[in-house]
């Protein structure tokens, strides 16, 4: 399978998405400029973590609308696979590819640690190697990941099983001290209908590898591996 | 030409932690009388436009697609001739 990973102007997780998927997952992988087109040759496109656009007006706003996004919705929509990691979950949100927005931290603060996360749903291509209610360790590091939705859509969510991943304690407890900024039922990763689209504000990426510090963003690459 | 002053605003029951900390800042500052306070966005745009009607339409296209994401905010906005 062939991945590509979208650099925009203040994307900084590209190289380590690229190299998650070329070192660690033995994928062939190429990065793709947010001003080019054409994506029939891959099987999944990673919109990695960053700043893209300076995040100026909003997250993810200006991205919304580079050359890309066109045929990232049209690959989307063919059922092509799309992970958005952080300012990618951002991205996804703000192009209407999933719903709800993400405001800025409760605390107000850019936090870069540890979590831990509480797989809700395994029956997705990017989880199906994760057991439903396994707990990960994953890094987040954001200033704005606050999931933010009314009554009607997270009753969607809910009903739909697309809440994929919810903050938690270690021992899988999902509560208000292990919500690191205050989104809303703790959520942490969400998926669309189809299943083929998912955002999230860990950073897997970052800890699939032990010189990292961790391994459990492995099982999303491996996840992906499997479905295709 | 035409300017359009566009507010921003957070939906009303939406958590503003920026505006809670500002609350917080002003009540230290001794103005107990402070009840709340919320932050948004005013945003500055000249267009060229054949008339008013026609500004607002844009800006008002501007709003929907880029410049308030109604998720989670409200706008508003007035047109000048300038």
């Amino acid at each position: 399978m062939r991945f590509g990973v979208v650099t925009f102007p203040g994307s900084n997780c590209d190289y380590d998405c690229y190299n998650a998927v070329k070192r660690v997952l033995k994928e062939p992988v190429e990065f793709i400029w947010h001003a080019d087109k054409k994506l029939d040759h891959f099987d999944c496109i990673i919109l990695p973590g960053g700043f893209s656009y300076g995040d100026y007006l909003r997250t993810g706003a200006i991205a919304h609308f580079a050359n890309i996004m066109g045929d990232i919705k049209k690959f989307a929509a063919k059922g092509g696979l799309v992970i958005g990691i952080c300012n990618g979950f951002q991205i996804l949100t703000e192009a209407g590819m999933l719903p709800g927005a993400l405001q800025r931290n409760k605390s107000l603060k850019f936090i870069c640690k540890n979590i831990y996360l509480k797989c809700e749903n395994n029956k997705t291509p990017f989880t199906a190697k994760l057991k439903k209610n396994q707990v990960v360790r994953i890094p987040i590091a954001h200033g704005e990941g606050n999931y933010t939705a009314d009554n009607a859509t997270l009753k969607e969510l809910e009903k739909n099983k697309q809440v994929i991943f919810r903050y938690c304690d270690e021992k899988g407890r999902v509560t208000d001290e292990a919500n690191p900024n205050g989104s809303m039922l703790n959520i942490a990763g969400i998926c669309n209908k189809k299943r083929n689209v998912l955002g999230m504000m860990p950073h897997p990426e970052r800890c699939s590898e032990a010189i990292l510090g961790g391994i459990d963003g492995k099982f999303i690459l491996d996840s992906i591996k499997k479905s295709l | 030409m035409f300017k359009a002053k566009i507010t921003v605003r957070m939906k009303k029951g939406l958590l503003d932690p920026q505006g809670t900390a500002i609350g917080g800042a002003l009540k230290s500052l001794g103005y107990s009388q402070v009840k709340e306070v919320r932050v948004g966005k005013f945003i500055e745009v000249s267009l060229n436009a054949k008339s008013k009607a026609e500004a607002g339409k844009k800006v008002e296209e501007m709003c929907k697609k880029l410049l308030a994401n109604p998720v989670i905010e409200v706008y508003s906005y007035e047109i000048e001739e300038s």
